[in-house]
């Protein structure tokens, strides 16, 4: 077990607190740098899909796990920023100026979104946000002059600065690029006041505006930025799949989504990575699996049954997620054989004061 | 010029009037207590003060400012903070990130600033956590300091909260039964801060409290309410014998 001896308060502000995370990070690095030398075209694909979901997962973490605001419509956001991108590029804009456009449009429909938030809760929020989505999916695929409807938009590879990424490799480091930077700025906000301010309104609505928060301004921001990267996630998807029609932005999409931080781990950082990775690895198991069931078994409809299967026995019997299991884990062998089973229970809490609002 | 001023503040739900025309002034440096029998409206007064009803009459006046058309957190920004009867700390984060919450109002650094981590937002965060170390040392919190909430006793919590309060560096302190809860050794504890608050660091308290014994100890002045009105206003000596007062919490001689 490690002991961290705490000299000066510029310790705590460090990302990496000690050298073996330096050590671990570093090495993942290094092993994700030089994945497009060592894996098959297909594997490399699969990064690729683990990135721009790790973004998406990152925007919903910040707003579920962060903030403790519920939303069932980030795929409209994912569909704002492939949109844009789209017709952005469709009319010779390039890329470093039509991934920030995608970016800041989603923002803006992210705030738009959040105004309901200063006055709904839990599952009200969730159902205005799943209107958002359907209104969205609604007007992508009637605006048929500006979205092709049914029969989608083309995209053409990523040109940036005169090169045109159209292998796998490059595209990848692009997305392994901006997902280290989605990750940096989510924890810089986590440690500066804009997030512990997003915190404090998770846990206690009242306490938080009682010390100087000003709920409309954070939860509205909350909603942005995640609505930001979601937008950023969406225009690197719209050239990963390059072609995008409405129904790749359903509900059911939305769905998705919210699994990747309920499975990761609601509340961490990693549990974003995690979830994004888990979500996209789990349809491939699927499909091996499949090769040793009977046929009856293994139909179509095997993915979202397993997928459901899944999302209920995180919710059941480990609400931490994968990244909740792995600290479990990894404090067992740090304090074998100490480790007692009830550690990371939620201690039950005194009554709070009077819920005012 | 007046500190902080009440006036006919009254609210009512419904029909059930909870405070009714309830006028009092705080002296800038005082310690003033409201005490009286429960649902007397105490709570509910503190919860007008800090907007989060809003009134149905009278107003408010903090340094001579009306205040009653503030949003909540806009009372946090002029220097009223508050504490709860029943402790609404943050659980789930450290007793230090709590306390960090408490420095919300004193921020100075962007968004973008943020995002990036500029050497501005690092300067601000060491100069924040300085102000918060000294609020530890002050409660003689620091063997908590990386506790998460949710594990300490009730007594810590409590101290905890107050500790917050007094991160955001307020000018007034609201202080909703800050004995609740606690042994004689905690409230005598509390007893003695309070008295530092007003000493050391000048700020005025405004304090809601059932125990007499820290009542008188540490006020200045108290009013006595009973079903949302005011019964008499004094000196701690000069309530406690207020025949009104021990009526209403001792009923009519037979």
């Amino acid at each position: 077990m490690r002991f961290l001896f705490k000299t000066g308060y510029e310790q705590d502000l460090r990302l990496f607190k000690h050298g073996g995370q330096v050590f671990w990070y570093g090495l993942l690095t290094v092993l994700l740098l030089a994945a497009p030398f060592g894996v098959g075209e297909y594997a490399m694909s699969q990064l690729q899909f683990i990135c721009i979901y790790s973004i998406v997962g990152l925007g919903l973490m910040l707003l579920v796990g962060f903030t403790g605001q519920i939303s069932l419509g980030h795929a409209a956001f994912l569909a704002i920023g492939a949109y844009t991108e789209a017709l952005l590029q469709a009319k010779g804009t390039p890329f470093f100026v039509s991934l920030p456009c995608a970016a800041l449009l989603s923002a803006a429909a992210g705030w738009v979104v959040g105004l309901p938030a200063l006055r709904l809760k839990g599952i009200y929020l969730a159902i205005a946000t799943l209107a958002f989505n359907v209104i969205v999916e609604e007007v992508t695929t009637r605006w048929e002059s500006l979205t092709g409807g049914n029969s989608g938009l083309h995209l053409k590879p990523v040109e940036l600065f005169g090169v045109r990424l159209d292998d796998d490799t490059g595209f990848y480091y692009l997305c392994l690029g901006l997902t280290v930077l989605s990750i940096l700025a989510v924890m810089n906000l986590l440690r500066s006041p804009t997030g512990r301010a997003f915190v404090a309104i998770r846990d206690s609505e009242i306490s938080a505006s009682c010390m100087g928060v000003n709920l409309a301004t954070y939860k509205t921001m909350s909603f942005a930025i995640s609505a930001a990267l979601t937008g950023v996630a969406g225009a690197l998807y719209a050239h990963k799949v390059t072609f995008i029609t409405p129904e790749q932005f359903t509900l059911l999409q939305s769905i998705e989504l919210v699994t990747i931080v309920i499975l990761g781990g609601v509340g961490f950082v990693h549990g974003a990575v995690l979830g994004a990775a888990f979500l996209i690895v789990l349809p491939q198991l699927i499909s091996l699996a499949k090769d040793y069931l009977p046929n009856g078994v293994a139909g179509s409809g095997l993915q979202s049954v397993v997928f459901g299967l899944v999302l209920i026995v995180f919710i059941i019997f480990e609400p931490l997620g994968l990244y909740g299991r792995w600290l479990k884990l990894r404090t067992w062998f740090e304090l074998f054989p100490f480790y007692r089973r009830g550690m990371f229970r939620r201690q039950k809490s005194y009554m709070k004061s009077e819920r005012l609002r | 010029m007046s500190f902080f001023k009440a006036e006919n503040l009254g609210i009512h739900f419904g029909g059930v009037v909870a405070v009714d025309k309830v006028s009092f002034e705080v002296k800038r440096g005082e310690c003033y207590t409201i005490i009286g029998p429960n649902g007397a409206g105490k709570t509910t007064i503190f919860n007008l003060i800090g907007l989060i009803y809003p009134a149905t009459s009278g107003k408010l006046f903090f340094e001579d400012r009306e205040i009653n058309d503030y949003s909540p957190h806009r009372v946090a920004d002029l220097g009223i903070a508050r504490t709860f009867q029943n402790i609404e700390l943050f659980e789930h984060a450290t007793v230090l990130q709590n306390l960090l919450i408490g420095r919300h109002r004193h921020r100075r650094t962007s968004l973008w600033q943020e995002l990036l981590f500029a050497p501005s937002v690092r300067r601000a965060e060491l100069a924040q956590r300085e102000a918060v170390e000294r609020v530890i040392d002050f409660l003689d919190l620091a063997k908590y300091r990386d506790n998460l909430v949710a594990g300490l006793p009730y007594g810590v919590r409590k101290v905890v909260e107050l500790g917050r309060a007094l991160a955001t560096e307020p000018k007034l302190l609201l202080l909703d039964e800050p004995s609740s809860g606690l042994n004689p050794e905690e409230t005598d504890d509390m007893a003695f801060w309070i008295e530092d608050i007003r000493r050391h660091l000048g700020v005025t308290v405004l304090m809601v409290e059932h125990d007499m014994n820290l009542v008188s100890r540490v006020s200045d002045r108290v009013l006595a309410l009973n079903m949302g009105t005011v019964l008499a206003e004094g000196t701690p000596a000069e309530v406690q014998a207020n025949p009104a007062v021990i009526e209403a919490y001792l009923g009519k001689a037979a």
